[in-house]
């Protein structure tokens, strides 16, 4: 059993924990490559459902996509296991242990001591690695944390046990063989291709789409629903493109230092400078962010600047068709 | 964003010593990461939604104490739950769960499903029926 794991720091879960078990096993895969291969970046207006009694928005994929996306494009075989008794659920993790073999485990966010509470929701897809067990205390590398951490066995089968929507179920995953050649440059072109797809797909709630269909939604909170509503829906919608594990701006800072690294690896120089482009929009989702922050931050904010988080909304949303629909004739 | 322009705001993060990954470029536009201790403008946003949670616990509390909902409201708002990751929770029908919100049809719960609700909000039956108001 190791002691030691080559924790790293990362923005997003997913991405993060992908990365650092690859990492163990010497295979040294960037965060933004995880993500760029595994077509992570969208934008989606989720109808029906409520979180925290507000809408509901997304800037990535669902939870999970990457993962699978990524792993099959590169070519690396894992093993998934979802266990509904908790026993069960430990021993195998335990067994895994014991051969040195670290794992990622899916867990809900609420139970986890180490969250500042503040944090803590009902949010059941977040990934952490497990590394390693002293007595009864599991070694944690917890991708967005600076620093390795500690579970209990009481504390860690709480979280892997959390119920609600993505309910975990105890799931543990852990690569079984990873190629010794990959094919880079086809596993990004699939990334990119996928992603230009769903960003520029013909559904009224997704990609640019999905972002003209928000900024007519913003439009309208304020008579619908009133002042004091329409600044928690806001204020929900910057917090799903900036809270921890963005990266910032919504993930498109993740997807720019993705382009700008695999347009060496999949000689693509054209890249680089569609890769400060989206660094640019990405300013721009900030931008926005700052702009609706004014408003619900400020009980008189006039309503009319309701109307012009929208406008900006509007003009994010021709920017990214502009530019996925030029990326996607690069591929 | 630049790597100087990342903020380095007070927030709850902060005060938990806890910072974040941000990407950001260097001065020949090369991506790097940075650490962000927190950002104002998503900084009011947690707050507000944090406050607005604590305002929902105070209101479950009150109606709890004058009689108008059971415990099980009030105990939801406090765990930041609701009805649809209640009733996940417990295993029962949304509806089922609504109606427990109900002072009288809570007093004649049996011990089994008082069980179910204590133990989602980790908690003992004794709790459950006697909320402990001052904690």
């Amino acid at each position: 059993m190791s002691d030691q794991f080559p924790h790293k720091q990362s923005a997003h879960c997913e991405n993060g924990v992908i990365s650092g078990l690859l990492r163990y096993q010497g295979s040294a895969v960037s965060e933004p490559m995880v993500f760029g291969i595994g077509s992570g970046l969208i934008f989606c207006h989720i109808p029906f459902l409520m979180v925290d009694q507000a809408p509901a928005f997304t800037y990535r994929s669902m939870p999970g996509h990457i993962f699978r996306s990524f792993t099959k494009r590169v070519g690396i075989k894992m093993e998934q296991r979802k266990f509904n008794d908790h026993k069960e659920a430990q021993r195998a993790l335990d067994a895994s242990l014991d051969q040195g073999r670290p794992v990622g485990l899916q867990v809900g966010v609420y139970n986890l001591p180490y969250f500042p509470p503040e944090y803590r929701f009902h949010f059941n897809a977040h990934n952490l690695i497990v590394y390693g067990k002293r007595g009864d205390r599991y070694l944690i590398s917890d991708p967005v944390m600076e620093v390795v951490t500690e579970l209990s066995e009481v504390e860690l089968e709480k979280v892997r046990f959390a119920k609600g929507a993505f309910a975990p179920k105890g799931q543990m995953y852990f690569p079984v063989s990873v190629p010794e050649e990959v094919d880079w440059r086809k596993a990004i072109h699939k990334g990119v291709a996928r992603t230009s797809r769903d960003m520029l797909a013909p559904i009224p709630i997704v990609g640019y789409r999905g972002i003209h269909y928000t900024a007519n939604l913003i439009r309208k909170w304020p008579a619908k629903v009133g002042k004091k509503k329409a600044d928690h829906y806001l204020g929900q919608i910057v917090r799903m493109q900036e809270e921890i594990g963005t990266g910032g701006g919504g993930f498109r800072y993740i997807f720019a230092a993705f382009l700008q690294e695999a347009s060496k690896l999949a000689e693509h120089p054209e890249w680089m400078p569609m890769s400060h482009r989206m660094t640019a929009i990405g300013d721009q989702w900030r931008d926005f962010a700052l702009a609706a922050s004014r408003i619900y931050r400020d009980r008189n904010a006039p309503a009319g600047s309701y109307n012009e988080v929208a406008d900006m909304l509007d003009e994010l949303a021709e920017l990214e068709k502009q530019f996925f629909q030029d990326l996607k004739k690069t591929v | 964003m630049k790597k100087s322009e990342v903020p380095q705001d007070e927030s709850d993060l902060a005060n938990a010593n806890f910072r974040e990954l941000c990407y950001a470029t260097d001065e020949q536009g090369n991506y790097v990461t940075e650490k962000s201790t927190g950002w104002d403008v998503k900084a009011a946003a947690l707050t507000n939604a944090v406050e607005r949670i604590h305002r929902r616990t105070e209101e479950a509390r009150q109606r709890m104490q004058e009689g108008k909902a059971s415990p099980i409201a009030y105990y939801m708002e406090l765990n930041r739950m609701d009805v649809v990751v209640l009733a996940q929770h417990v295993g029962l029908w949304r509806w089922r769960v609504k109606r427990h919100f109900d002072p009288a049809r809570f007093s004649r719960l049996k011990e089994p499903l008082l069980r179910k609700y204590a133990d989602a909000f980790n908690i003992t039956v004794q709790q459950l029926k006697h909320p402990d108001l001052g904690a």
